[in-house]
């Protein structure tokens, strides 16, 4: 098929009014767009346009991988060369999803093979990969560059052997937090000899050991890279031979960050640290204690992105290190630094823009340590262009929430969990409502939201009235009735994922979306009190949603357990397991 | 709207339980409240006032009466400090509630829901429900996770086990959870809190790798042990390491625990040791209560003060504050210590 055969036809001459410039000038320019919503915006102008922007992206992003299906992307976008995918509802990394659902990648990259076999790059979250997957990827496109996989599962470090040993050109290799079967870590010595145009290596959630020498030799020859996220299996001193080879590095993981050094490999490591000055984003410091830390110091003087998810500081440590970092804008913690830790915070970085503290010991009731109000209002006090959070307490006040935001009102992403259940305004006892009305309506910029703590509709009311703004609401173990959802679902002109567990509403919230639903990518109700013949009724009533409902062992055929409606050009999925329901309006 | 009555769901005050709260089941619409673990074992003490412990159940709209934590209900003949876990026994308003339909739907056949909670649905006047929460130490939060989920299990029969229904009623939350059967342990629910499996197994290979290299001792650079005191239906634990000598340690867990006595020790002084001096020792069995007794590496049970604070901290295991009596067999090695160093 002739290319432009194909557009003169779409445009005749009494058009070329809206166009007085030929295509292949509009294509230029439109291709100079980045972003996808503009694109959207851009496709709806007009046919010439449609086409124009169809033609000219190079870029796909699918939000939800049922939504369309290969085959429609690749007539409607000829010349993709990157790919991101998301496939299952959110709630699946917290195991609520049963593990053969689907998000299968094989069927796209079966297509993708015959449509784009320039495919440079390719981006998965939460999607099905098996390692039969990733040997058909390195075979079947010689140009692939970039691989980045996050919260998938299905293969194992033999998939990743097949990457390493195929992509000739292969410039990133991302491994983020994935359900991987680690077997070993002979993948890393794949690479070929030559090999040497990795710009991003990201191992540092695979527990296997790789063969140092072979990873030191790659990172010697891989003249470009700039990010390198080493195991925990990588030892203080491996690390800093590493560091030797590589300056220029703006993006560390530096593994377990542990050994027992000798004076002299202290300094070593002093020095090689001393001379990362390009350094942007530190993470790993898996097992870091506090004699080493300061070696850190001097690298961090143009930092931004401080990842200690994983590193269990004390405050004091973190501190210390906080005074050499004034350029943060964010920082990820585990709750051991504690309300003292996160006062250093404010007090130190004042152009924090995010913040995540993640629980230490998230299920052991006995541990009353943490952080708790006083640790996040500290923050607010001192960086007030905080705009995201992502908070894990056990005690919250709807005072200190009012003061967090009033100190704050830029949120666009406040994710706070109280981590007990149901859990009220531990000083008066009070539902936590208040706080997220405050919230809501004083941060007009928020775009997500998740809530925690005791609720009652109020909240909900609040959100529907105030959060004009919103994308995104996670709610669990919250609310009274389906009146507060049902305002929720009225309210919120821009919402787009609702996901809602273990709340008492029913099929009156459920069927109240209706008009919505096709606005949104996707709805999830789980542990709810939905029934199969509200889910009936939706799917009669709007058939070109996809309503499926997963069956519980030993559950009823009255309750609905996990529902989950989204919209779809594709129809209803055909690889469907056996366990979910796809319900049709027939 | 006929005139809201009060329920006595767990019928302390008068005849069997059971009959009591059967009735009220297939009689009540959509009023519901959780039990705690804490209430069971309340109920098992005769001692205690009973009809403060009372549960009851309030129809929307209805106001129940004001309690206040009495003696008979604190666990250890004190009113509990309400500071300590930010929660008081008083009754919480609206805990999270099961939409009216919902609940008489489920409530027929062997699905019946058996979590209540009062529910009046409406956003403004909050009503008190008559609810017991029991304080964040206690599992009975988790209850509440199962509140709208199906509930599989015949009412009466969870309720008539303690401490078992918090067990019970999460093993209608469907997939893993990891309950130990112990009644102080927190039945956890699937997915919460909401942390990525690859974080939380991360995690939690930390910690047991920790545990196995120095029992008590983690690499997050602190010295949690576990404290029991007999008596008490749920442990605490505390980090050694954030104490720097006798005093502060047992200062601590009196603040805890509300009634142990180490730290009358302390006013008799300490004879510029660390170690316990003779009249302490003894003013410690007979005037007090209870004892401080730890574990060593060892797995001996020794008493508390004997040897220099660092030592203590580097062989102890675990703490106990155990009844006077029983102590007493430990107070002839340790008097006799005393006697040696003397």
């Amino acid at each position: 098929m002739d290319p432009n055969s194909k557009r003169k036809k779409e445009s005749p001459p009494e058009t070329s009014r809206s166009s007085p410039f030929p295509d292949e000038v509009l294509e230029r320019i439109l291709g100079l767009l980045k972003s996808n919503k503009d694109r959207s915006s851009v496709s709806l102008v007009c046919k010439d346009w449609y086409n124009a922007e169809s033609w000219s992206r190079t870029h796909v992003f699918i939000g939800n991988c049922y939504s369309v299906s290969p085959e429609i992307v690749a007539r409607r976008f000829p010349k993709i060369r990157s790919v991101t995918l998301k496939g299952k509802p959110r709630f699946s990394d917290f195991n609520l999803v049963p593990r053969n659902w689907g998000a299968d990648i094989q069927s796209w990259l079966v297509v993708f093979a015959s449509k784009y076999p320039f495919l440079e790059e390719l981006r998965l979250k939460r999607m099905t990969v098996t390692d039969e997957s990733l040997e058909f990827l390195a075979l079947n496109f010689p140009d692939f560059k970039a691989l980045s996989l996050l919260s998938c599962d299905g293969f194992s470090t033999d998939g990743l052997a097949a990457i390493a040993t195929h992509c000739k050109n292969l410039t990133e290799l991302d491994i983020q937090e994935n359900g991987i079967d680690d077997k070993s870590g002979n993948w890393l010595s794949c690479f070929p000899e030559n090999f040497s145009s990795l710009e991003v290596l990201n191992f540092a959630n695979l527990n296997s050991d790789v063969n140092f020498d072979a990873l030191e030799k790659l990172v010697s020859r891989c003249k470009s890279l700039k990010v390198l996220k080493v195991n925990k299996n990588v030892s203080l001193e491996q690390l800093q031979r590493l560091l030797v080879c590589t300056p220029q590095l703006t993006e560390i993981g530096t593994g377990s960050f542990s050994q027992e050094l000798t004076g002299c490999q202290y300094t070593e490591l002093e020095n090689t640290f001393n001379h990362c000055k390009s350094l942007e984003t530190l993470s790993g410091l898996w097992e870091a204690t506090a004699p080493y830390l300061p070696v850190l110091y001097p690298a961090c003087t143009n930092l931004t992105f401080l990842n200690l998810g994983y590193a269990a500081l004390q405050s004091h440590e973190l501190a210390n290190l906080l005074r050499h970092c004034p350029q943060l804008r964010r920082l990820w913690v585990l709750d051991t630094v504690e309300d003292k830790g996160l006062e250093a915070v404010g007090s130190n970085c004042p152009l924090l823009e995010e913040l995540r503290v993640f629980p230490a010991d998230p299920f052991d009731e006995e541990i009353i340590r943490g952080v708790t109000e006083a640790g996040f209002v500290a923050v607010s006090y001192g960086c007030r262009r905080l705009h995201y959070v992502l908070y894990f307490c056990r005690q919250m006040t709807n005072a200190a929430v009012a003061t967090i935001v009033q100190n704050c009102p830029n949120f666009t992403h406040f994710r706070l969990c109280i981590m007990n259940p149901g859990q009220p305004d531990y000083m008066t006892n009070e539902p936590m409502d208040e706080a997220f009305g405050a919230v809501v309506k004083t941060c007009s910029k928020l775009q997500r939201l998740s809530v925690s703590g005791l609720l009652t509709d109020l909240t909900f009311v609040y959100i529907g009235r105030y959060a004009k703004n919103l994308e995104t609401l996670s709610v669990a173990f919250a609310g009274s009735s389906d009146w507060g959802m049902q305002c929720v679902l009225g309210g919120c002109p821009k919402l787009r994922k609702l996901e809602i567990r273990d709340c008492p509403f029913g099929n009156a919230t459920l069927l109240s979306g209706l008009e919505k639903y096709e606005s949104m990518r996707s709805l999830w109700m789980s542990s709810c009190n939905v029934t199969m013949n509200g889910c009936r009724q939706l799917a009669r009533e709007m058939p070109r949603l996809n309503v499926e409902v997963m069956k519980e062992e030993g559950s009823d055929d009255i309750q609905a357990d996990k529902v989950y409606v989204y919209r779809s050009v594709a129809g209803p999925r055909r690889d469907a397991p056996p366990s979910v329901l796809t319900l049709s309006g027939l | 709207m006929s005139i809201p009555k009060e329920h006595d769901y767990i019928g302390l005050s008068e005849n069997s339980p059971m009959e009591r709260i059967s009735d009220k089941l297939s009689s009540s619409s959509s009023s519901s409240s959780t039990l705690s673990t804490e209430e069971n074992s309340n109920i098992n003490k005769n001692s205690l006032n009973l009809k403060e412990t009372e549960l009851r159940l309030g129809l929307p709209g209805s106001q129940s009466p004001e309690r206040k934590p009495l003696p008979g209900v604190s666990l250890f003949g004190k009113d509990i400090d309400t500071n300590t876990n930010g929660y008081s026994l008083s009754p919480l308003k609206n805990l999270v509630s099961g939409a009216k339909r919902g609940f008489s739907d489920a409530i027929d056949g062997s699905s019946g829901k058996w979590v209540f909670s009062v529910n009046n649905g409406s956003d403004a006047g909050l009503n008190k429900g008559a609810v017991l929460f029991s304080p964040r130490g206690d599992n009975g939060n988790t209850q509440k996770s199962s509140v709208c989920g199906p509930a599989k299990k015949e009412v009466v029969g969870v309720i008539t086990q303690s401490p078992k229904p918090v067990q019970e009623k999460n093993s209608q939350v469907s997939g893993a959870n990891e309950n130990n059967n112990a009644p102080a342990s927190k039945a956890q629910v699937v997915g919460w809190p909401p942390i990525r499996s690859f974080r939380k197994n991360t995690m939690a290979s930390n910690l047991t790798k920790n545990n196995e290299e120095a029992e008590g001792k983690s690499g997050f650079g602190c010295l949690y042990v576990k404290v029991s005191m007999d008596g008490a239906p749920y442990l605490r634990k505390v980090d050694l390491k954030t104490y720097t000598n006798y005093v502060e340690l047992s200062s601590a867990l009196e603040k805890m625990f509300s009634c142990f006595t180490i730290g009358q020790c302390g006013s008799h002084g300490f004879p510029g040791r660390d170690g316990l001096s003779e009249t302490c020792l003894k003013d410690l069995l007979h005037g007090s209560e209870y004892v401080l007794t730890y574990e060593d590496k060892d797995g001996d049970w020794m008493l508390v003060g004997d040897v220099p604070w660092e030592m203590f901290t580097d062989s102890c295991r675990r703490l106990r504050i155990m009844k006077g009596s029983e102590a007493i067999g430990l107070a002839p090695r340790a008097m006799e210590k005393c006697k040696n160093r003397n």
